[in-house]
């Protein structure tokens, strides 16, 4: 595993008074530490990620940051105000869509909407607009008197956000808001959150565990792991901060054991790691030399290259600098382990 | 207040577009005051008693055609001829007969002579329903017998005059006021208590703690919602358990008003119960683990079923603190009686009290986090 980045914790654009500023944020449950000492700030305007994979506390820290579990120690400021001291003041500038579709099934996607205006005291006048505007925004003003058990899960998700959204708040929390939709919904889910950012000015903070997301949507990126920040900065600050350029990936038709420590003495590559039998992911600053050198090699050698593809960082290629592992691996461990039982603390 | 009144709202909207809800708290109290109803409290008919005479003097057959007249009109049993004692007793303990008159040698003679007669009656007393009607039967028909033909102008004996201050009160309508309280306490255990949970563990409730509802409005609003439909429940049972059962105080505007009244503070007493039971309950598994024992422990130490003037001290002190003890004893000063305000006043203020302090005790109870 790589040393933990040089993390700075300041917001991008410098602002004095971020609309997010996390500090030595802590939370325990008994002997387990689920987040342990993280700092952060959020500029106004900003979209930041949380990337990690799951466990790592991600939902943990924003369930601090959003009044929903109390903080152990440490302190999160959102808009000016004390989470801990002024949860109310907190909540009135804030829109949180859980992990969970927590629409109600039974409802239309209007009254859905309609109660939670109401819950937020929107006055009566203002309301109707809102809902009309959010509907908009979302692409749902056709479905607004459909049932919500009658919508796809990526249109159930797109009423997640209007839900959200619909008292106008200043800062949008996404508790991993594009998981269990297809890849066509996921896009469109990034779609609207990018025109959301340019026409409401929304500071965003989301969760994910996919790279291509964070990559995609978010201004800058946090990669926690085991309740810690191991790094932060803008997506081609972090792609920057791994040694190597490319990443090769290649396959050899027979496994040996000498193949690691062959690729480990080609020019310019910075790690190897092996994914399985044969297969390799190479790190280098020169994805075409390396290429042309692993083709050599395995003809002197009189080995067949099964497949071979060069391609440039990715953010699994961070995780995997900072975190020793890959986040793929992670996931699929998770798709092996049960998940908590319902109301059992994350 | 409105945004109390916004869960009130969601609760109401969601309890309509899904009657199934409705459907299922009343279906159980309904069934069970049809087939409970008809089932039970019925007079026994087409038993068979073996008779075994011994005599087959002339006051064996005046008892004989006592029994003739029975299987006759009333039908309660029928006659079988033995011959043997002993196998009508066998037959009575394996069931072929349900009892045996043994009519003994000398018995006409006896009668005549003023002689202490005796006949003898065999019963299977372990199912206490038949045994106790047969037993009731024969005593109808041995005090016939012993009554003289003609009577003396003065009585000596002393006889007890009945006045039932109350029409005939069949098994179902006396049912009926425990129905109307089960029928709350199923909507309340699905409406508080399942879908409460069921809530929460899908995340709903998450979605409201992020606003800025206060606890007070969120409890009031679950509370209110919870009572609403109990009360709804309680209404349909009642109008629709009074019209099967053939009670007509639901058409007595008084009575109604009572009713209403009984149903109100039933609804937050067990609205309240249930809120308090399920305030710290995560898991959607405990409230339908506790359906079925609190349906014990709450509706048969109420006296729903039998007196609790019949009960040991230990269940008579659980039934002081039921809920259900008010409620049935309340629906039934209306339903049967028609009592008015006067005899219901403790049930309404014991009610009101339950259902306030059991609030009173959840409120901090409720946690305004996950």
């Amino acid at each position: 595993m790589s040393a933990p980045a040089e993390i700075s914790t300041k917001t991008q654009k410098g602002s004095e008074s971020p609309a997010i500023q996390v500090e030595k944020i802590v939370k325990r449950y008994g002997d387990f530490e689920a987040v342990k000492g993280v700092d952060f700030s959020v500029a106004e305007g900003e979209i930041f990620g949380l990337l990690g994979p799951n466990g790592a506390g991600k939902s943990t820290l924003i369930r601090m940051m959003t009044t929903l579990i109390p903080i152990t120690s440490g302190r999160a400021i959102i808009s000016g105000h004390d989470v801990a001291k002024e949860p109310d003041a907190v909540r009135r500038q804030i829109g949180v869509i859980p992990q969970a579709l927590t629409s109600d099934p039974d409802l239309t996607v209007e009254e859905n909407l309609s109660i939670y205006a109401k819950l937020y005291s929107v006055p009566k006048a203002q309301r109707e607009k809102n809902i009309n505007e959010v509907l908009e925004a979302v692409d749902l003003t056709k479905w607004r008197d459909a049932q919500t058990k009658t919508l796809s899960g990526g249109m159930r998700r797109r009423l997640e956000i209007a839900r959200g959204l619909v008292h106008n708040p200043h800062i949008f929390f996404l508790d991993e808001p594009t998981t269990g939709l297809d890849p066509v919904s996921r896009i469109a889910v990034w779609e609207m959150l990018n025109k959301l950012k340019a026409t409401r000015n929304l500071t965003m903070l989301l969760t994910t565990h996919y790279m291509e997301e964070a990559d995609k949507l978010c201004d800058r990126i946090a990669i926690v792991d085991h309740g810690t920040l191991v790094a932060l900065g803008t997506p081609i600050q972090l792609k920057q901060g791994v040694p190597g350029a490319n990443v090769v990936e290649v396959h050899f038709d027979r496994e040996t054991k000498e193949w690691q420590e062959r690729l480990e003495k080609l020019d310019g590559v910075t790690s190897v790691q092996a994914l399985s039998a044969g297969f390799y992911r190479v790190l280098t600053s020169s994805g075409s030399k390396t290429t042309m050198q692993l083709v050599e090699l395995a003809s002197s050698l009189g080995e067949t290259l099964t497949s071979l593809s060069v391609q440039n960082t990715t953010l699994d290629d961070v995780f995997v600098h900072y975190t020793g592992r890959q986040l793929r691996d992670e996931q699929v461990k998770s798709v092996f382990t049960m998940p908590p039982r319902p109301g059992a603390q994350p | 207040m409105n945004r109390m009144f916004a869960i009130v709202e969601r609760e109401m909207r969601k309890f309509f577009r899904s009657p199934v809800l409705m459907i299922m708290s009343m279906m159980v109290p309904i069934l069970q005051l049809i087939i409970m109803g008809n089932a039970f409290g019925g007079k026994i008919v087409g038993a068979h008693v073996a008779v075994v005479d011994h005599d087959h003097g002339p006051q064996a057959v005046k008892i004989r055609e006592g029994f003739d007249a029975i299987a006759v009109n009333i039908k309660t049993f029928t006659t079988v001829e033995y011959e043997d004692e002993i196998q009508a007793r066998e037959d009575v303990r394996t069931g072929k007969v349900d009892a045996a008159v043994v009519i003994p040698a000398q018995y006409s003679r006896r009668v005549y002579a003023q002689d202490a007669p005796e006949i003898g009656l065999v019963v299977d007393n372990s199912d206490p329903f038949t045994s106790s009607s047969l037993e009731s039967e024969m005593q109808l028909l041995i005090s016939a017998l012993t009554t003289p033909v003609v009577q003396p102008r003065l009585a000596s004996a002393i006889a007890l005059e009945i006045v039932e201050l109350y029409p005939y009160v069949n098994y179902m309508k006396f049912l009926l006021p425990c129905c109307v309280a089960l029928a709350m306490y199923i909507s309340v255990m699905i409406g508080g208590g399942m879908l409460y949970i069921d809530d929460k563990a899908r995340g709903v409730h998450e979605g409201y703690l992020v606003t800025p509802i206060t606890k007070f409005e969120l409890v009031f609003g679950l509370n209110i919602a919870g009572s609403i439909k109990a009360v709804l429940s309680g209404i349909s049972l009642t109008i629709i358990g009074s019209l099967t059962a053939g009670l007509g105080v639901i058409f007595h505007p008084m009575a109604d008003l009572e009713l209403l009244c009984m149903i109100v503070v039933t609804s937050i007493a067990f609205n309240g119960m249930m809120f308090l039971m399920m305030v710290r309950v995560d898991d959607p598994l405990v409230p339908r683990a506790m359906f079925g024992i609190l349906n014990i422990l709450l509706l048969y130490p109420s006296g729903a079923m039998y007196p609790t003037k019949a009960f040991p001290a230990w269940l008579r002190a659980l039934a002081i603190v039921d809920p259900f003890t008010y409620a049935v004893h309340g629906f039934k000063s209306i339903l049967l009686k028609d009592g008015g305000f006067v005899s219901i006043q403790y049930d309404l203020l014991f009610l009101l009290l339950f259902g306030l302090g059991t609030l009173l005790i959840a409120t901090p109870l409720f946690k305004r986090t996950l």
